[in-house]
């Protein structure tokens, strides 16, 4: 299995699916020329033409109100957004057209597309770069919402985004381009709604959102080391549709459930999957469900203040101890 | 010190603008647009009999709306009628058509039929959109209408997608985007008018200017009143027509489409035209005098067509009245075809939120409306609880076999004593709060 960079595994899966379907074209700005502003469409502008590899102008709403469009006639458009803060701009679109029309119109048509954007902290970007956004996407009903963290996940669930006939809302790491991972040697989409059991554990079950779920790795094996705890980890991959299953069956088995996310706590991802581990595994737990999320302010840009203001390991390992303590 | 005293003259010499209080004088546009000989007399017929199906069917809908048969708003397009048969009775068949929450004349211009389209403002099943959409979202796929949309200004970029994914097939379909004067405002105009002419796609935009973005004059929302002009610096030049005169709107947005077509370039047609009907049923309408509606009413596009046709010796004025009763029957049995029409099953609820292929797995969509949470996709199998629990919840719409499940769910308590349906023939609408 060969090894490649998270943001080149995103490429080859680009290209991959662009070689197999000539329905599937790029949007974005500075995706062409530029090379991408995180060099994910690197080369492709030279392989396929401006026809596939479309640099637009610096107009969010309408270049993904394009997309939609686009798709409802046929075409596979992945459209790429420079951050997740600046896909607010294009939240009309988002919302009220690629979520609903299939919905509003009785189901004549699809919306085949990907929206493709990256989120985090620590680059010192501050409150207009920074953010994780994915509970505002969990949020709406009408689009799939993807999270990978390893290089594997970016390629298969890219992959299967492109293809699938549903809004795909697929959320990258600023954090996580860099980092090297191995891939399958096929070029197989993997499934949405399957989550990944990153370290089996029988004492808490921690699940960690995107990057988060790294964090959480690094968490369990501190806790192994130092503490003594088995943690299991989950890393969900995909938001809508979610493998509650899998994190069920394994709290039922631990009995303690942490939850990580990088987003805001009021109405995150956490507090959802909280309500419903307690609604479906209630009498399975010893304690309170616990969540460690970011900071509730905009992402600052002075350096200790942004790293003290989303989770680091030491945060999820506090976390999984306070669900032991009155054992 | 001279800013301000600029700003004194200015307002000393203004034109009212931002006055809501006086009335600004918006006479019919007599000197816009050109007499057009006309079309065949088939072309013509068909013209005023499409024109006089949308007046009598808006005309209903308002009466059904009173009754309270049809929910939400409802946005008339009476006096628009030229703006909308002449612009679409100028496309082709494969060419697509996307326009605004006012938007049943289109449907009905491009020939869905009308009882689909009253069946979707009475929220039934045999509706265009299943009852799922209602009049601000009807939806057409196999006439290429691709629908009409809520949000002011949201459908520019999807017509300029639509206009892409022609153009990347390699067709020669072009696509008609309809919206308001007041959409000229929004951001996604700029946007979507710089992106067609950057991208050279078959787009014609029409913009139906009826004097007010809901209730809001022309001249107090727009700097530059002349929309017209307003997309040309960005690349998107077109004529101004007028609204009121159906040879004139086809005859512009015909030519429009031929250069978008051909040539591929974009272009705004701006059809001046007027509204006669409140910005949607909820509407005082105390932004505008009786006496200028009436000046409008004068340049009446259907009773101006009409005579025409009579005075040529086209189509008799007996004729014409026989094409109206037509309508009128025609309306009379839409109304009937969705009164019959059933509510869309409860069950349904969930369904076409997502297309499901291979991705199966996993809970796209959570119930959580009971106790008994599951996936909202598997709802047709939700356990009883679920399923009396929104049996309930349909109850509160006092329509259909509203009866039925107050009974269904009291099981063996006691049954309504209300008589009959929730709604007698003879119910009127209460007035409601505000508007969109």
């Amino acid at each position: 299995m060969p090894a490649m960079r998270y943001r080149e595994a995103l490429g080859l899966a680009l290209r991959e699916e662009m070689h197999a379907d000539e329905n599937v074209f790029l949007m974005g700005e500075d995706i062409g020329v530029f090379q991408g502003a995180f060099k994910v469409t690197q080369g492709l502008l030279e392989e396929f033409g401006e026809k596939r590899v479309r640099d637009t102008p610096i107009s969010e709403n309408t270049i993904v109100g394009m997309g939609v469009g686009a798709a409802m006639t046929g075409l596979r458009p992945v459209v790429e957004l420079m951050t997740i803060n600046f896909s607010l701009l294009a939240l009309d679109q988002i919302v009220n057209c690629a979520a609903s029309i299939r919905y509003m119109f009785g189901g004549q048509v699809k919306v085949p597309m990907v929206i493709r954007m990256p989120q985090g902290a620590g680059h010192q970007l501050g409150p207009t770069h920074s953010h994780s956004l994915e509970a505002i996407y969990l949020h709406v009903p009408g689009l799939l919402v993807a999270v990978p963290t390893t290089a594997a996940d970016a390629r298969g669930l890219l992959k299967a985004a492109i293809r699938d006939d549903n809004p795909v809302i697929f959320i990258e790491h600023e954090s996580l381009y860099g980092q090297r991972g191995e891939v399958a040697d096929n070029g197989e989409p993997m499934r949405f709604g399957e989550a990944a059991v990153r370290r089996e554990g029988d004492d808490v079950t921690i699940v960690g959102i995107s990057r988060m779920a790294l964090t959480a790795e690094k968490a369990a094996e501190e806790l192994a080391t130092e503490h003594e705890i088995d943690a299991e980890v989950i890393d969900p991959r995909t938001l809508r549709p979610l493998d509650l299953d899998t994190i069920l069956e394994s709290v039922r088995k631990t009995n303690r459930a942490v939850i990580v996310e990088e987003g805001w706590p009021h109405g995150g991802v956490g507090a959802n999957l909280a309500a419903l581990i307690q609604e479906q595994a209630f009498d399975y737990l010893d304690a309170p469900v616990e969540r460690v999320t970011g900071a509730d302010v905009p992402m600052p840009y002075s350096k200790p203040l942004e790293q003290a203001a989303f989770p680091h390991a030491e945060h999820v390992v506090q976390a999984a101890l306070a669900t032991f303590k009155d054992v | 010190m001279e800013v301000e005293k600029k700003r004194r003259v200015a307002e000393a010499e203004g034109d009212g603008k931002g006055d809501p209080q006086r009335a600004v004088e918006r006479t019919p546009p007599e000197d816009l647009g050109t007499e057009h000989p006309l079309p065949d007399a088939d072309r013509c017929r068909a013209i005023l009999e499409k024109m006089m199906l949308i007046r009598r069917f808006e005309e209903r809908a308002g009466e059904m709306y009173a009754k309270a048969k049809i929910g939400g708003f409802l946005h008339l397009c009476i006096g628009e009628e030229a703006t909308v048969v002449g612009s679409i009775d100028a496309m082709r068949e494969s060419d697509y058509l996307l326009s605004t929450y006012r938007e049943h004349g289109q449907a009905l211009a491009r020939g869905t039929d009308a009882n689909a389209v009253m069946a979707e403002l009475f929220g039934r099943e045999d509706g265009c959109s299943r009852g799922r959409g209602g009049s601000m979202h009807l939806f057409d796929l196999e006439r290429r209408f691709l629908g009409g949309y809520g949000i002011v200004g949201g459908n520019l970029p999807l017509a300029a997608g639509v206009a892409l994914a022609c153009d990347y097939k390699g067709t020669d379909d072009a696509v008609v985007c309809m919206f308001g004067d007041g959409a000229s405002n929004q951001g996604t105009f700029g946007e979507t008018m710089n992106l067609v002419a950057l991208w050279k796609l078959p787009v014609v935009f029409l913009v139906v200017n009826n004097q007010f973005g809901m209730g809001t004059a022309l001249e107090r929302h727009s700097a530059v009143t002349d929309l017209s002009q307003k997309s040309a610096g960005f690349g998107v030049p077109g004529p101004r027509c007028n609204g009121m005169d159906v040879l004139d709107v086809h005859a512009a947005v015909r030519e429009a489409l031929r250069i978008a077509r051909e040539d591929r370039q974009p272009r705004l047609v701006e059809a001046v035209t007027y509204r006669y009907r409140g910005h949607s049923m909820a509407d005082p309408e105390e932004y505008r005098t009786k006496e200028e509606v009436e000046e409008w009413r004068r340049r009446d596009p259907i009773l101006n067509f009409r005579k025409r046709l009579a005075d040529e010796g086209i189509v008799s004025e007996e004729d014409a009245d026989a094409l109206d009763e037509h309508a009128i029957k025609a309306v009379d049995e839409a109304v009937e075809f969705a009164d019959a029409s059933p509510f869309p099953d409860l069950a349904a609820l969930y369904d076409d939120i997502y297309v499901f292929g291979e991705q199966v797995r996993g809970w796209h969509t959570v119930d959580e409306r009971s106790p008994d949470v599951h996936p909202g996709e598997q709802e047709r199998e939700a356990p009883e609880v679920s399923r009396e629990l929104a049996e309930a919840g349909a109850a509160y719409a006092n329509v259909g076999d509203a009866q039925e499940r107050r009974r269904r769910h009291r099981e063996g308590g006691k049954p309504d004593e209300e008589p009959g349906e929730g709604e007698s023939a003879g119910e009127q609408r209460e007035d409601e709060g505000g508007d969109d």
